[in-house]
């Protein structure tokens, strides 16, 4: 028999997992401050005029989406493959000290860029493109932090004692190669200092602010393959590989079907780098594409669902776990969000459908029943799967974990109702016309219908973040409180009352 | 024939080699059930159930240097 160490190193988890809880506080605080805004418009200055360029929608709005994306959800996947990695490929990341080293390096660079960002934003300094607004040298601070974390991907893989890869390192692979394509394509981006005038004047711009590489029609495209696909390899792709792992390990069930698994994995590959022209219907993009960006989007359901019907009847017979514990719940939600998200994208990506719901309040119903029901729910429940195991502590409280459940979930739906509501009013003021074609409403009519479901949604975005800030408290006590464990649990993590 | 002719035929054949490469996996993994190294496909959901450092390994690597 070789020589086995111990057990695993958490400590670059554990490292993310601090970053995932911060980052979430602060980008869901964010979230909630800007739901206020559209549903109160005078906290755009709460703060009084002079301080108003830091305070109002505009300013913050891209600080939200990018501490969520990037701050929570990054940091999340980063958490899960450092517990997940070493445990499916049996290996402690420990025994290769470089490793060790390239994690920690990778954490510390991450805050470094993350402190870039949110000073860099703050100020004003962007690039204007939806998701891709840091300047150059922050990009390419993102791009080292990625290198590393795919460096020791693939350096934990070379060491493995298991041959074979389970499903979720799949996905983890193709969430580290999907987001490396897609960031290097979408950030090529030249310097204004390099530019010149149509006068011919040279260095009159600067030399952090940049351009597009790409112009017109062309960078929409780009642009919108890059941002629906960091749907895909951001808040799909690896969140699947955590279900994949945790909802079985935690249940104590093995997966439903392994070959469903696998088929759909190529089939979400295959499909979803094609369906980002729906961001572009009726646009100036080719009609071709268009469609094209339809089909592929109601073809994703088939793959999509194939993983989430997989999870679902994963539990079968078991569904008393579902009914005991909060920590199933949360993933079965999860799963369930995650099926109700990917039925709903397919319908408004149809063009008479899209007709309705492009711009208004409907598409960010639908970004937040995913975000909040499907990402958010997998990365709090894969959080509480870990603690015991990583803090060798039992969860501090199974009630206010389950009360949590209940906020969240009573949250997420006054969120998306709202908005559907909302959205389908606005899409229908919108196009409302006369005999003649003159338009029946003005902008401010639509406003003023809307402000009760705005002010709805703010209402439900504040009890998701109340429940977050009691995940954030019980994975605290967890670990400063938390009954000390004698030995690993093998599936359902020991809670306290 | 231009360029854009060529992409759109070009497209147009990769995407039907794509589909029926799929269902041709598809089918393979359902006719075969077991992989090249004789694991019954379900064997692998034990690589997370059984995923203590101590467990033996679905698959082992060291299989054909073993110490
Ligand atoms: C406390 C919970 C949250 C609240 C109250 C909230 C609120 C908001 C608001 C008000 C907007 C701007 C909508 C607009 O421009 O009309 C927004 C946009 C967005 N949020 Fe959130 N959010 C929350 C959590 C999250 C989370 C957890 C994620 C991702 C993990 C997320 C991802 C996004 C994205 C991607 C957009 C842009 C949507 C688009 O452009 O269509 N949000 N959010």
């Amino acid at each position: 028999m070789e020589n086995r160490p111990l057990g695993y190193d958490y400590t670059v988890a554990k490292m993310f997992m601090l970053t995932t809880i911060v980052l979430g506080i602060v980008g869901m605080l964010i979230g909630v401050i800007l739901a206020f805004e559209l549903a109160f418009p005078s906290i755009n200055t709460i703060l009084g005029s002079g301080l108003a360029e830091y305070t109002n929608f505009s300013r913050l709005r891209p600080l939200h989406t990018d501490a969520v994306i990037f701050g929570f959800t990054i940091s999340g996947v980063f958490a899960t493959w450092y517990y997940v990695g070493q445990r499916v490929l049996k290996v402690n990341m420990a025994e290769s000290p470089l490793l060790m080293f390239l994690g920690k390096l990778q954490f510390w660079l991450y805050v470094v860029t993350v402190a870039a960002v949110v000073v860099s934003l703050l100020a004003g300094v962007t690039t204007s493109k939806e998701y891709a607004e840091f300047e150059w040298p922050i990009d390419l601070a993102i791009v080292v932090v990625w290198v590393l974390f795919g460096v020791n991907m693939f350096g934990l893989i070379g060491m493995r004692r298991e041959k074979s890869l389970y499903i979720s390192v799949w996905y983890y692979i193709a969430t580290f190669l999907g987001i490396a394509m897609l960031y290097l394509f979408n950030n090529m981006e030249v310097p204004t200092m390099l530019a010149t005038s149509a006068a011919g004047e040279t260095g009159i711009g600067s030399w952090y602010h940049s351009v597009s590489m790409y112009a017109g029609t062309n960078d929409a495209l780009v642009q919108w393959w890059y941002g629906h696909n960091a749907v895909a390899f951001g808040f799909t792709v690896p969140i699947v590989a955590m279900i994949y792992y945790f909802l079985p390990k935690e249940s104590g069930q093995a997966i439903y079907s392994y070959k469903l698994s696998l088929l759909s994995f190529w089939g979400l590959m295959f499909v979803y780098l094609w369906a980002g022209g729906h961001h572009l219907l009726f646009s100036t993009v080719p009609d071709w594409m268009q469609t094209m960006g339809s089909i592929f989007s109601i073809v994703l359901i088939l793959p999509s669902w194939g993983s989430a019907i997989n999870m679902l009847l994963t539990m079968k017979g078991e569904w008393q776990q579902v009914a005991a514990s909060p920590l199933i719940k949360f993933m079965v939600l999860g799963s369930t969000f995650y099926m109700f998200s990917t039925l709903e994208g397919p319908i408004q990506a149809i063009k008479s459908v899209n007709a309705i719901a492009h711009f208004t309040d409907w598409i960010v119903g639908h970004v937040h029943d995913g975000v909040l029901g499907w990402v958010g729910f997998m990365i709090m429940a894969a959080l509480y799967h870990m603690a015991p195991r990583v803090f060798k502590r039992e969860i501090y409280s199974k009630s206010l974990m389950a009360s949590q459940f209940w906020i969240q979930t009573l949250g997420v739906v006054l969120y998306f109702t709202s908005m559907w509501i909302a959205g389908i009013t606005q899409g229908m003021m919108w196009r409302a016309h006369d005999e003649f074609g003159n338009l029946a409403y003005s902008f401010i009519d639509t406003v003023t219908v809307l402000h009760p479901y705005y002010a709805i949604r703010g209402v439900g975005g504040l009890l998701y973040l109340i429940g977050f800030l009691m995940f954030a408290y019980n994975i605290y006590k967890t670990m400063t409180a938390g009954k000390p464990l004698e030995k690993e649990p093998a599936n359902a993590s020991p809670m306290g009352a | 024939m231009n360029i854009a002719d060529l992409q759109a035929y070009g497209y147009f054949a990769i995407t039907v080699f794509m589909t029926v490469s799929l269902y041709a996996y598809i089918y393979h993994l359902y006719k075969n059930k077991k992989d090249a190294d004789g694991h019954d496909y379900e064997e692998y959901s034990n690589m997370a159930l059984h995923d203590d450092i101590g467990d033996t390994p679905v698959n082992p690597i060291s299989k054909d240097d073993k110490k």
